[in-house]
C-alpha cells in the first residue's frame, strides 16, 4: 500500500532560493513524522560586527547582509538611527527614499516571479528553460527587474549595495535629466506590470486555503513601505518600538536562522500579508486593476503570493512615477549630530517586515544592535504550510512529486536564506 | 592568470555559493538579455539560485561566491577545484573573506568558540577566509559586489582564449577620468580611493562621498601614507583602523594597515 508507506525525502540543495537551505521530510506509516526546512548557511554575525562602529558606517554595513534587498536594510537602519538622533530629513528625502524602495520591490519581486517561482507553476526547471516557450513573458519580467534596478541606482549609484543612502538623507540628489530619462520607461513599465498582473492571475496556481495570521506595517494613507504601525489580522496594533514585547525569537536545532512567533504561533510576513492588510491603501489605478481580477484579497491561499508580488510591482511603479514626475532636486538631507539613545526601525522589505534596534553611545558608536529579518520570521509559517500543503496534496504521491510540491511551497515565500542566517545571536555565559 | 588553450564549444559554467549575501550572483541574474545570451553560449551546469542544481558537475569555468566559514565547506571547495578547469572568485567574500572576516580580528576573539545558546547545532569556524586560502584560484574578481561587466567580461575573454584583464589600478585614476572633484583633497573626506582597486565606476566620489574601499586594495598601495593623511584630517587612530578594517578587512594590505593603526604601534 503506497499510502501507508515509510519514506525519507531529502532535498539537499534548494534551487531557486537565495541562500543555502534544504528540505527534510520523513514519512512513517503514511503520516508525516518529521518535516524540516533546514537552513545550514553559516551565520555571519553582523550584529556583533556593528558593535563599536561609527553610525555613519551602518548603512554600508547592513546592506551587506542581503544582496537582494540591501535597500530595506539601509532604510530600517537610517530610520532607527535618525530616531535616536532626533533628525527629520524632511519631505524630499522621504519621497526619494520611497522611490528607491519602490525600485527594490520591483526588482526583487520581478526576479522572484520570473526567475524563481514561475518555472514551478509552468513546469520548467529554470527561467532560461522557460524562456524558450515563454520568451515574451521572461523578457518582460527581466525588463521590469532592470527598471527596478535603475530606480535604485538613480539614488544609490548601483542596485546591489547602493552607496547613496546616509543617516540624515542621501549623499547626492539626482539630476533632473536623469529622472526625466526614466519617466517614459516608468510609464511603459506600468503597462507591462498591468499585463503581468493579469498573467499571474491566470497562472495555474494550486487552490489551497489555510488559516494563518498576517502581519504587516500599516500607514494612515500610504501602502506601507517606510513607515507605519505593526498590525495583524488578529487584532495586533502596536508601535514598532514594542515589537520585542509581542514577538519572540528562538533557536531550533535544524536552522542557523532564529524562528519567530507571535503569541506563541507562527505568522506570515511579506507581500500577501501586506496586501491582505492594506489593499485599501493601494494607489487608485492598482486598486481598480485588482477589482477586475478573479481573485479577492484578503486571500488565505498562500500561492496568491505570486499575484500579490505582481500587484505590488504595479503599485510601486505607479508610486514611483507619481513621486518623480514633477521632480526637482533639493538639499539631499540634514546634518546629523550624534547623541546617546535607543532607536527602532521597521520597514517593509520585499519579503516582509525588517525590524532593527540600536543602542548608540554619545559619540555615535553602536553599542548594541538587533536585527530581525523577514525570512527568519516566516520559517515557522513555512514549516506549518509544508505540513498542511503536503497533507492536502496527498502523501500517497510518489516521492518526486512530494519533493517538487514541497520545494514549490517553500519557494512561494521567496525565502532569503542569506539574510535570515546572519543573526544567530550569541549568548555568552560567563561564570 | 596564465591563458590556457581556448575552451572548446559549449563550455560548462558553474556558479557555487559559500557564506555570502548572494549579491555577486546578481551580476548574472540582473543581466537580463545578457543572461539569455550567456545561456546560449555555454552550458550552465550548476547555479542553484537560477534553478540548475548539480553541485557535483564538472565545469570549465567555476565561479565561486562567498567565503569559507564552516568546516564542511573546506572539503566542498576542494572538490570544486578538482572538478573545474578554471576557478574564478567573485566578490569580496570569496576573494578576501568579506565583511564577515571582521570576526578574524575581533577583540572578543572566539565569539564562535564561546558558549552559544545551543552550540552543538552549529558548524561554524572561528574565521572567514578567502577561497585562495584553501585552493589554487585562477582569477579573482574584486568588488562588493562585482558587476555584470566584470563577470561577463571574464567569460567573454575565456571563450576567446585570452586571459581576462586584471584591473589593479587605483580608483583615483578612474575618478580623475570622470572629472570628479576630489573628495579627499578638496572635500577633506577620509577617501580610500588612493589605495582602492578600480572597477566600480568611481561611484562614491561621483556622489560626492568618500570611497570606502569595497573593491579591495589596488596594486602597490601606499596605505602608510594614506593612513597618516587620514590622521591629518582629524581621524583618531581607531577611526583610521576602521577605515581599513571594513568590507575587505581580510585583504592583506588593508588588514596590515588596519591592525597597525588599531594596535597603536604606529609611529
Amino acid at each position: 500500500m503506497t499510502d501507508r508507506r515509510d519514506a525519507h525525502i531529502h532535498v539537499p540543495v534548494l534551487a531557486r532560493v537565495e541562500g543555502e537551505g534544504a528540505l527534510e521530510l520523513d514519512l512513517r506509516d503514511g503520516r508525516i513524522d518529521t518535516l524540516r526546512l533546514r537552513i545550514y548557511e553559516p551565520p555571519r554575525l553582523f550584529e556583533k560586527f556593528l558593535e563599536g562602529r561609527d553610525f555613519r558606517e551602518v548603512p554600508d554595513m547592513v546592506a551587506r547582509i542581503c544582496g537582494i534587498c540591501p535597500v530595506a536594510y539601509q532604510m530600517s537602519a537610517v530610520q532607527a538611527l535618525e530616531s535616536v538622533f532626533g533628525v527629520d530629513p524632511g519631505p524630499w528625502v522621504r519621497r526619494m527614499r520611497r522611490v528607491m524602495y519602490c525600485g527594490e520591490w520591483v526588482q526583487s519581486h520581478a526576479l522572484h516571479i520570473h526567475l524563481l517561482a514561475a518555472p514551478d507553476f509552468l513546469g520548467f526547471d529554470s527561467a532560461v528553460a522557460m524562456a524558450a516557450k515563454y520568451p515574451d513573458e521572461v523578457r518582460r519580467g527581466m525588463q521590469l527587474q532592470a527598471l527596478g534596478n535603475r530606480l535604485i541606482a538613480l539614488l544609490g549609484g548601483r542596485s546591489v549595495h547602493p552607496i547613496g543612502t546616509r543617516v540624515g538623507g542621501f549623499h547626492h540628489a539626482p539630476a533632473v535629466s536623469a529622472v526625466e530619462a526614466l519617466l517614459p520607461d516608468l510609464r511603459e513599465g506600468i503597462d507591462q506590470a498591468e499585463a503581468l498582473v493579469r498573467w499571474c492571475a491566470g497562472l495555474p496556481l494550486p487552490d489551497d486555503d489555510q488559516e494563518f495570521v498576517s502581519v504587516a506595517l500599516r500607514h494612515d494613507s500610504e501602502y506601507p513601505m517606510n513607515n507605519g504601525r505593526l498590525v495583524s489580522d488578529d487584532g495586533l496594533d502596536i508601535p514598532i518600538a514594542e515589537f520585542a514585547q509581542h514577538f519572540r525569537e528562538h533557536q531550533v536545532p535544524h536552522s542557523t536562522a532564529l524562528h519567530a512567533t507571535l503569541n506563541g504561533q507562527p505568522y506570515l510576513v511579506g507581500p500577501l500579508a501586506r496586501l491582505n492588510l492594506n489593499a485599501d491603501r493601494l494607489p487608485q489605478s492598482t486598486g481598480a486593476l485588482l477589482t477586475d481580477l478573479p481573485v479577492r484579497f484578503p486571500s488565505h491561499n498562500m500561492f496568491h503570493s505570486a499575484l500579490a508580488r505582481a500587484v505590488e510591482i504595479h503599485a510601486a511603479l505607479v508610486e514611483a512615477l507619481a513621486l518623480l514626475q514633477d521632480y526637482r532636486p533639493d538639499v539631499p538631507g540634514e546634518e546629523v549630530t550624534p547623541r546617546a539613545g535607543t532607536g527602532y526601525g521597521c520597514t517593509e522589505a520585499p519579503r516582509g517586515i525588517l525590524w532593527h534596534h540600536y543602542d548608540v553611545d554619545d559619540a555615535g558608536h553602536i553599542a548594541q544592535a538587533t536585527i530581525v529579518p523577514p525570512t527568519s520570521q516566516n520559517q515557522g509559517r513555512i514549516e506549518e504550510d509544508l505540513r498542511l500543503s503536503l497533507e492536502a496534496f496527498g502523501l500517497a504521491h510518489p516521492d518526486d512529486e512530494l519533493r517538487k510540491r514541497g520545494e514549490m511551497v517553500i519557494r512561494n515565500y521567496d525565502p532569503c536564506i542569506s539574510c535570515s542566517t546572519h543573526f544567530l545571536r550569541l549568548q555568552v555565559r560567563r561564570t | 592568470m596564465n591563458a590556457k588553450p581556448p575552451i572548446n564549444t559549449r563550455p560548462r559554467v558553474a556558479v557555487h555559493k559559500f557564506a555570502s549575501c548572494d549579491g555577486c550572483q546578481l551580476a548574472f541574474l540582473n543581466g537580463g538579455e545578457a543572461l539569455l545570451t550567456l545561456a546560449g553560449l555555454v552550458d550552465i551546469v550548476h547555479f542553484a539560485e537560477a534553478g540548475v542544481v548539480n553541485p557535483e558537475a564538472e565545469a570549465d569555468i567555476a565561479f565561486v561566491e562567498g567565503s569559507i566559514s564552516a568546516a564542511k565547506d573546506i572539503q566542498r571547495i576542494q572538490d570544486i577545484r578538482a572538478r573545474s578547469r578554471y576557478v574564478i572568485t567573485i566578490g569580496a567574500c570569496a576573494t578576501a573573506g568579506g565583511l564577515q572576516a571582521l570576526r578574524n580580528i575581533s577583540d572578543s576573539g572566539g565569539w564562535l568558540g564561546a558558549v552559544y545558546a545551543e552550540p552543538e547545532y552549529l558548524d561554524s569556524l572561528d574565521t572567514s577566509t578567502p577561497i585562495a586560502s584553501h585552493i589554487k584560484v585562477d582569477m579573482e574578481l574584486w568588488g562588493c559586489p562585482v558587476n555584470g561587466r566584470q563577470v561577463l567580461g571574464a567569460v567573454r575573454s575565456l571563450l576567446s582564449g585570452v586571459a581576462p584583464i586584471d584591473e589593479q589600478d587605483k580608483l583615483c585614476l578612474e575618478c580623475k577620468r570622470h572629472g570628479n572633484v576630489c573628495t579627499l583633497v578638496a572635500g577633506g573626506a577620509a577617501c580610500l580611493g588612493p589605495v582602492t582597486r578600480t572597477g566600480c565606476g568611481a561611484l562614491c566620489p561621483s556622489f560626492g562621498r568618500d570611497c570606502y574601499g569595497c573593491y579591495g586594495p589596488a596594486e602597490n598601495t601606499n596605505t602608510e601614507a594614506l593612513g597618516r593623511r587620514l590622521e591629518g584630517l582629524g581621524l583618531v587612530p581607531e577611526a583610521v583602523a576602521q577605515r581599513f578594517l571594513f568590507i575587505n578587512s581580510g585583504a592583506p594590505a588593508f588588514r596590515a594597515a588596519g591592525l597597525k593603526w588599531k594596535g597603536g604601534t604606529h609611529d
